[in-house]
Parts: structure tokens; sequence; C-alpha cells
């Protein structure tokens, strides 16, 4: 799938934005690093978050990473799926394997992130 | 050297294979000053024979059942374990493997723990176990520790004061450091007062009952039960495993965690140590639990194996932020549980607890008749009951000790107001000349005044 | 996992609930000498159980039988060599067992008159008494069951210690070298991690060290040597340092095996160490316990060990001089039921009896000797990051291999094709690919040589033929295991996987 519009962080979350709320997820060299999941623990559903905050932890057997938001908002949906199909991450990161859906305090947050090609940038230095 | 292969030649030629002229060379990393000089200054070298000649002395100076009869219980528990139960843990294959980290040589030991967890979950009702903790008290502050897990708002365990004295005690040392607030629910005629509950249990995490109590007593778990839910707080029961032969699972009357002290199952008393914590709960709580879990997987041509599984909830990979630091078990006592439960059976142990029953029973009912002598409580009771004297107990335990026989445990230890009062532990080994020969040293104690 | 998956599946020994028949039992109760009872009346039918547990019912011979094919799958080291690093699987003598079996011993209840318990009391107070002269520590508590409850026992004596003094502090420094458990202790005791990045050589580095140590610092945990096999050279300084604050120093005794009879922790300024007396000391490790973790600490930290302590006084009569002090108003508390695990205790004992100072002393140096002599044999083959002279493991790292596509997990599992266990792998977290290796004394130059042998042959393999090793093992039980799988479709218990 395309990257193109998504925002990136260095700590490897996507986020999509759509008006005043973003998908966000784990990109996929980062679900690749990790290998198989198999838990993904998500927070509750009308949970304020700042950036930085701990989001989410994804687990494959033998690491724990943590999901950061990478930017202030509102936690207004969480994908269900993964609760019984965690390695939809691993299948599709940028699509059925997103995590959350986030309402934005302020839009203009996502400047501050990188544009996809920047990202690959990141992920080969 | 018995143990060690290595000769005096095999280390020169060692060393010079890796450029040391002396043992010495080795040492280069250890500043010369931090060095210790001189010898140890321990005993031996004591050969084989002369090693066994002074364990025998040393275990010669303890009195153990055979020389007495003993009434001793209070969690640890005298039950007859079969041959083969050591025998199976005294397979080298077993007590001398390590912790299974190599699941693909470790089938026997991992595959046993399984059966372990399946066999405690069967006991307790419950849908998941883990491999064992290190003991029935350290297994109740663990679950404390997972409630609080759990409930992350909530600050406070509620104990009631009829849980084992020991296990409570652990769980004050674990909570203190934490800053988290131990609410002791009082007693009603031996066993917790639900009002007090009630009360007690507003914002707790958890309130944890023993059932049968440390008494013996059964509590009012069904009502306690009632009080946790209304309160929101998770019941954690910690229950005697023989008992399940004949009582009813913690899982219907709503536990959530389930710990219990599971020496009674195929292993010795052995001055209380090694003894097996365990585990149980619902799969939802599965990856609160502490310690090693181990689950079923296939290899890669369709075999069923087993494997350590939610590895990430430990200590190796989480560190800091780990449900527990625990990672050596209690494995081989584990395995003895799994033994002696799969030689018993569910007939087997329904029997079993059946006779435990009726012989605590017919030593009670015994005991009372003794003049001078009664039943501290009346609630319906397991294996364990409270009598009390008309004088102090350690004088009548002092006495009957001298004639070989251990009339149980002095509550004034653990309960002062209870001073008078002996706990009467009995098992399936006693028969009934052994009670009646209690009986009959108690009354002639009382009477001769010795007492 | 759905029906046709299960089915599929092929087994290996079956699980004791596809064993047995109704009725059948191994075991016969004495003859119910005493009146029946009717359970459902004696404790209300509410309290009775209705039905099950439904255990199978086997007799002796099935039972046996089915833990005897169970044992026979394991790797143990009564079979063979068994070099996992940081864990000190040494041979455990067989007279240790026969002493622990003493039916003066197993058949001892805790609660029984002291009087009655002299030989038990008396071989924990000299056990104490020897673990205090091998560390030259000042006290020792036997009660921690294991090694990680002997760190959470000692983290929570510093809390008390600096309790006493006003303030508990707020922060314990670990290196990024430690075991998972001295970050994971320190916080059951209520304190912050601050974790230290090693210098190059994987020793701590005392410039870090410096940036990170105030007033907060309750104490650093220091295993010595290392989790690297590596002497921590800067320990003196390391340690004033962090007495230079009022923090104490912990050492993590679990590579203790390469120090005995020479340097005593004690001596060199460590306040409170723990022991693994299933390491160090020879007790069996039982395939996950029993083991046993004595805390020794310094005169200063002794009043706050947990209750009860074992006390000699020669005052009182004969059969009575050893005891139970319950009277200690600073204790941090219990942290076992009763205190810890009593028969690992024994084999302790009749271990340091056995060798001696002298046999003590030569255990540590034929530790070294043995872990040098294979680092030399393999240094060629593996890349070896910290090359020095090593203590009684060494770390070799598979980044080599990794070049041809073979991880240190394939590495490890291709040495059970051989019959030798792996070593541990992945750990310490500092080194990529890590394959960490301890001998033990107990080891012949003859085994070592023969696993050099396997290890070169492996690493040949990784250049010619990865896929051998990638595709290891085959020559197990069962062959490579999807762990993946056993986290995502969850069945730990029979009942559970049934339902």
């Amino acid at each position: 799938m395309s990257t193109a519009g998504l925002r990136f962080t260095e700590s490897h979350e996507w986020l999509k934005v759509d008006g005043e709320e973003a998908l966000m997820g784990l990109s996929d060299y980062a679900q690749h690093e990790l290998g198989d999941i198999v838990f993904v623990e998500l927070p509750e559903e009308g949970t304020a978050v700042s950036a930085g905050d701990v989001l989410a932890t994804v687990e494959s057997v033998k690491s724990v990473s943590e999901v950061y938001s990478p930017v202030a908002g509102e936690v207004v949906e969480i994908n269900g799926d993964l609760e019984d199909s965690p390695d939809l991450i691993n299948t599709d990161a940028y699509g059925d394997g997103w995590l959350i859906k986030l309402k934005l305090t302020d839009v203009a947050e996502i400047d501050r992130l990188m544009s996809d090609d920047e990202y690959e940038a990141h992920t080969k230095g | 050297m018995p143990y060690i292969p290595n000769t005096d030649k095999d280390r020169m030629e060692m060393l010079r294979t890796v450029g040391a002229s002396s043992f010495d060379d080795l040492l280069t990393n250890i500043p010369e000053s931090l060095r210790l000089r001189g010898d140890l200054d321990v005993p031996g070298p004591l050969s084989e024979p002369e090693l066994m000649m002074h364990m025998e002395r040393l275990a010669g100076l303890n009195k153990v059942p055979g020389e007495v009869t003993s009434f001793l219980g209070g969690g640890v528990y005298d039950h007859a374990v079969p041959a083969a139960v050591h025998h199976i843990t005294g397979l080298p294959h077993f007590y001398t493997a390590y912790t299974p980290y190599q699941a693909e040589v470790s089938q026997g030991t991992l595959q046993a723990i399984y059966e372990f967890q399946s066999l405690i979950a069967e006991l307790t009702g419950m849908e998941v176990a883990n491999a064992s903790l290190y003991d029935g008290a350290t297994a109740v502050a663990e679950a404390a520790l997972m409630a609080l897990g759990i409930q992350r708002k909530r600050r406070k365990i509620c104990v009631s004061e009829s849980v084992n004295p020991a296990a409570r005690a652990v769980l004050r040392t674990y909570l203190a450091a934490w800053g988290i607030e131990l609410v002791e629910i009082p007693l009603e005629g031996g066993v917790t007062d639900v009002g007090a509950a009630a009360g007690a249990g507003a914002d707790a995490a958890a309130v944890i009952v023993q059932q049968p109590n440390f008494f013996g007593l059964l509590e009012p778990v069904e009502a306690i039960s009632a009080v946790a839910e209304e309160t929101g707080a998770l019941l954690v029961a910690s229950v005697d495993p023989i008992s399940l032969g004949v009582i009813r699972p913690p899982a219907e009357y709503g536990a959530a965690i389930v710990v219990g002290e599971g020496q009674s199952l195929g292993s010795p008393v052995a001055y209380g140590g090694p003894l097996l914590g365990f585990m149980a709960t619902n799969a939802k709580h599965a990856r609160r639990m502490p310690g090693r879990i181990i689950g079923t997987t296939t290899d890669t041509e369709g075999r069923r194996g087993y494997v350590m599984t939610l590895q990430t909830r430990e200590q190796h990979i989480r560190r800091e932020k780990a449900t527990s630091n625990i990672c050596t078990n209690q494995g081989l006592v584990a395995l003895a549980a799994t033994a002696y439960l799969s030689i018993l059976g569910g007939t087997g142990l329904r029997e079993l607890a059946s006779h435990v029953l009726a012989k605590s029973h017919y030593a009670a009912s015994e005991l009372a008749g003794v003049p001078g002598v009664k039943l501290r409580f009346d609630g319906s009771f397991f294996r364990e009951f409270v009598i009390e004297l008309p004088v102090e107990s350690s004088v009548v335990k002092e006495a009957l000790t001298d004639i070989g026989i251990w009339p149980g445990i002095k509550c004034g230890c653990y309960y002062p107001e209870m001073d008078n009062c002996l706990l009467v532990s009995v098992t399936e080994k006693h028969s009934r000349r052994d009670i009646d020969s209690l009986v009959s040293g108690l009354a002639a104690v009382l009477a001769t005044g010795e007492a | 996992m759905t029906g046709s998956e299960k089915t599929r599946e092929t087994i290996v020994e079956p699980t004791i609930f596809e064993l047995g028949r109704p009725g059948r039992c191994g075991f016969r109760l004495p003859e119910l000498d005493v009146p029946a009872l009717d359970p459902a009346e004696v404790l209300g039918a509410g309290n009775v159980r209705q039905a099950g547990p439904d255990i199978p019912d086997l007799s002796e011979p099935e039972a046996v039988r089915h833990f005897t094919r169970l044992a026979e799958l394991n790797h143990h080291v009564d079979r063979g060599f068994y070099p996992l690093g940081s864990c000190t699987m040494k041979y455990n003598p067989k007279v240790n067992e026969d002493a622990a079996a003493l039916p003066g011993f197993t058949r001892l209840h805790p609660e029984a008159e002291e009087r009655c318990c002299q030989g038990s009391l008396s071989l924990m107070y000299h056990l104490s008494r020897h673990l205090c002269e091998i560390s030259g520590m000042d006290a020792v508590t036997l009660e921690p069951p294991a090694g990680a409850s002997g760190e959470l026992t000692g983290m929570l004596i510093v809390r008390a210690y600096h309790t006493a003094r006003g303030n508990p502090r707020s922060k314990v420094i670990v290196p990024d070298s430690a075991h998972g458990t001295n970050p994971a202790s320190l916080t059951l005791a209520g304190y912050d991690a601050v974790e230290i990045v090693s210098d190059d050589e994987g020793r701590i580095d005392t410039e870090e060290l410096r940036k990170v140590v105030d007033e907060e610092t309750a104490a650093i945990m220091i295993t010595n040597p290392n989790t690297l096999g590596v002497f921590e050279t800067h320990i003196e300084e390391i340690i004033e340092i962090v007495h230079g604050v009022g923090g104490l120093v912990y050492m993590d005794g679990a590579n203790l095996n390469a120090l005995l009879g020479i340097v005593r922790p004690g001596d060199i300024g460590f306040d409170v160490m723990h022991f693994n007396l299933h390491k160090t000391f020879s007790a069996p490790h039982g395939g996950g316990g029993p083991g046993s973790g004595p805390v020794g600490v310094k005169a200063a930290l002794a009043p706050y060990l947990p209750y009860p302590v074992i006390s000699r006084d020669d005052a009182r009569p004969e059969g009575r001089k050893y005891h139970f002090d319950y009277d200690r108003p600073e204790s941090i508390g219990k942290v076992h039921g009763v205190y810890g695990n009593f028969l690992v205790a024994v084999k302790a004992y009749a271990y340091i009896l056995s060798l001696g100072p002298a046999g003590l002393r030569r255990v540590a140096e034929n530790a070294l000797i043995n872990a040098n002599y294979l680092q030399a044999a393999l240094r060629e083959h593996y890349d070896l990051p910290h090359g020095d002279y090593c203590q009684h493991e060494f770390v070799l790292s598979a980044s080599r291999q990794k070049e041809h596509g073979v991880k240190a997990l394939d590495i490890a599992k291709r040495l059970l094709d051989f019959g030798v266990h792996a070593p541990t792998i992945y750990f310490p977290l500092i080194v990529k690919e890590a394959l960490m290796i301890e001998p033990t004394e107990t080891e012949s130059r003859e085994s070592l040589d023969h696993f050099a042998e396997v290890m070169k042959e492996i690493a040949r393999e990784s250049e010619s033929d990865p896929a051998v090793v990638q595709g290891a093992p085959t020559a197990t039980p069962v062959s490579r295991l999807d762990e993946a799988r056993a986290a995502k479709d969850l069945d730990v218990t029979w009942k559970r996987r049934n339902a």
C-alpha cells in the first residue's frame, strides 16, 4: 500500500489525518523488526493523551514495544479486530492493522512529523 | 576431587594453551589488593562416609513422626506420599535439568508443568494456572500485586484475619514498599465478619479470604463474594487443594484469583521448605499472572509440543515493568504434585478428602469430651479445628511433647487472645489409635495437674 | 485452534488426561477406622463439591511409565554438557541428595518445638556462618526461597536502612548488562530503576555513574563478575562513588562461583548480596526450582533482615541452644511462609563440607580455567566482543554467522542436535546475537574439547550449508516449536483447551 500522505514519527508510528481525526498505527518497518505480533493492548475509548504518552503496547513472542502518541488528542476508536488477530499489523500495517483513531487537539501539530520520504530516509540511516 | 575432573596436569596444559603461565595470570583484572589472602575458614573436606555420618547425626537431633505422634498443620501437612512420587521426582532427567529454556530438549519438564497447570485449573474450577510460585504465603502476596495491576486506580488490599498469619506477614512485607494500605478484616466466631468486610472493602483492589481458613473453618464465601462484587474488589481465595476433593471449588463462588499451598500434594513437610505456591485465574487475566506459564503449540512437523509462553510479562523481557520478579519457582515440587494427583486420580482424591473429614471430626468430638476441654468455634470445619483448654496451651504442649505427642499449634503465637487454644490437624495417616492416644494423653496431663 | 487443526496434530506422549480409566487408582488408603460421614451433612450442602474434579484415574504403573517417558525427553546435567551462561549448571553431587532425603530432615514439621529441631537449626546456623565466611558478610538469612526473592529481600533491607535515616530515597542504579530480575526486584521494593550504559569493555562506566549518582541514590546493583564474565576492575572506585552519597552497594551473587576463595565481596566494600545455593553451591535446579536465595549483609544492615533469624545461645540448656528469634523490631518482615527452602540448604551445607576451603577455591580456579580454555578454542571461529581473560564465563557473538543468515537462535538449536545444551542466548542485551557460555568446573577437558569441536562444525556449516543450521534441531524429540502460535492461541490448561 502506498504511504503517500502519511505522517511518521521517529519511534515508527504513522498517522493518517482526515479532517480533525487521524488513524494511527505502526510502520511496516517496525512490524518487520518486531516479528510475529501476538498481542496488542489498546487504551480505552475516551482516553485523553498528550504527545509522547504511551498509547498502546505491542508484543511479539520475545519483545514488548510501547506505542507513543505522536500528537495530543482523544482516543475515539480502537481497532477491535486486533484482539483476535494481532497479526493484522504484520500483514497490513497501513490498512487493517491500524491501532487507534484519534481526535486531534491541534491539527497543526502534525507538521512536526516526518513525511513518508523523510521516514524512509530515517529508517535507512 | 570427586566432582572436579581436571587434574593439576590438565590444568597446567590448559593454562599453557591459553597463554597463561600460572592460574594467577587469569586474575589480571582483579586488583591484587582485593584478593583474599589465606584460606577460607570453613570446615572440611569430608569424605562421603564422614559427611553422611555427620548429616545423620544432625538429622538424628531432630524429632520426627515415628518417634512422636504429630497433629501439627497450619498450612503444612503430613500426608502419605506414594513411593512412586519420589521415584519420579528422583529421576535425574527432571531434577538435574534447568528451567526449560530450550523447549526441544525439555519437553518432559514442559509437559509435566502443563499437566500441573491443568490439574490446578481442574481442582479450583478456574480457566488458567501458572507453573507455580514459591509457597502459599508468597502466592497470596503475588495475588494482591496482580489485583493491584488489574485495578490500577485502587491502592488498598483487604485481608481477613483468618488467613494464615504467615501469608499475612509476607503480604505486609510486599505491600509496605509500595505504600499500599492493608486492611485486616476482623473475625466473628472464627470466620470473617461479613459486615466488617463490607465496610473495609470499599476502594479495595482485592478482598483476600482463605477457605477453609487458618482454623479449619469454612468461611461464608458466598456473602464475602457478594461484598467484593458490590465494592468492585476482586475476590482472592487461598485454598487447600486436598479439601477441594469434597469442598466446592472457588470458581463457583466468584473468586477472580485463586492461590494456595500445594505442599500437601505429594511433598514432605521438610521443616517448611520446599513448599509449593500455586495460582489460577480466568482467561481474561492470564496476562496479569506472575511467573512462568507453559502453553501448547506445534513443531514444524505438526507434532504437539510445549513451550514457555506469554514470556513478555516476565522480568527477562519486561525488566522493571514485569508482572513480578519471579523466575526460578518450585518446578520439582510442582512435578511431585502432578505425579501425586495422577496416582490418586479424582476418585482417590475424593476418598482421601472424605477420610480426612471423618478423622478430623472424630478427633474433635473425642477431644471435646475431655473434661475442661471444648471446641472453640461452632462452625463447619475440614481437617483442622481449635480446642480451648483450661490452662495455657504452652504448658500442655510441653507436657505432651515429653510423652511423644505434638498436640497442635499454639494459637496464642498468632492470636494473642487465644493463649489457651491449640490448632489440631488430622490427616488420613492418623489412625484411630493415634487420635485416642492424643485424647488420653491430654486427659492425663490435665488431670494430673502437670499442666 | 480449530478442530481440524487439532486432529492433524500428532502426539509424542499423551497427557495424563488422555490416559487411565475411571475407577483405577495407584494408591490405597488405610482402612477408615472411624465412623464415615456424609460431607453434605457435616459441611452443609452449599459448601460441598457437586462434581469432579475431573482428574483421570491411573494405576501406579501407568503413571510411572508416563512420567518416565516424559523424563526421557529432557536434557539434563547427568546426561551431558549444559553451558547455560549465568546459570552455573554444575554437576549435582549424589550424596547431597541422600543427605537431604534423611527422614530426620524431611519429616520435621516447621511448628515442632525448638527442642525437637536442634539438628535443622544447627545446620542452618552453621550454613549461615559459612556463607558469611565465604562472602565476608556479617549476617545471613536463609529465608528467601530463590535468587529473585533474595534480590527483593536485599532491596527491602536497603529501603529499611535509608528509611531509618529519614529518607528511603527513590532510585537504584543498574548497569545495562544486568539480569532482568534486578530492575524487576528493585521496582517491587518501590524504587525507580536508573540504567547506565556500560563502557566499551562491558564494564560499568564510572563517568556515567558519576553523572547519575546523587542524594536520591539508594543503591547500585552490581553483578560481579558481570554478565559478560568480566570482573569490574574499578569496583573500588564504583563503591566509593556510591558510598560517597550515602548509597549502598548490592551484589547479585549469580556469578559467585568465580570468586570462591579468591575475593570476598564483603571485604571489598559490598554492603548486601544474595547467594544462589542452586548455582554456586551445587543444589540441583529441579527443572525450575526449588532454589534458595540467602541474603548476606554487613553488620549495620543486620537489624533489617527478615524475621525470624537463627540465634545460638550457649547459656541455654543443651538441646535448646539454637532457636528462632522473632523479636526483631526493625525487620523488613517475612518474605516466605516459613524459613525458605530448607532441603536446598541441606544440600549446600553438605557441599561446603565435602569440599572444604581448598576445594572451594579449586572450584573457582577450575571454573576460570575451563572458561578461558573454551574461549581460546572458539575465539577464532566466532566474534568475541570482549577478548581479555574472562572469569567463569564469556560471551560470543554470532554476528559473523548472521551474515550468512544464521542467528544465535539457530546455533543454539543446532547444538541440541549434537546432544549438548545450548548456551544462554540474546543475553546480555548489550551484545548482539549473544551466546553466553559458562562451562563450570565440573566439566572435564575432553568434554570442553568435544563442545569446541561441535561449535566449530556449526561455524563451518553456517557458511557452507546455513539451511542445516536454520532448520535445526532435527535429532530432538520435537523439531523447532512455533512460539508465536503458543502466544496467540493460548492453551495453558487441558480444561480450557477442551472447553
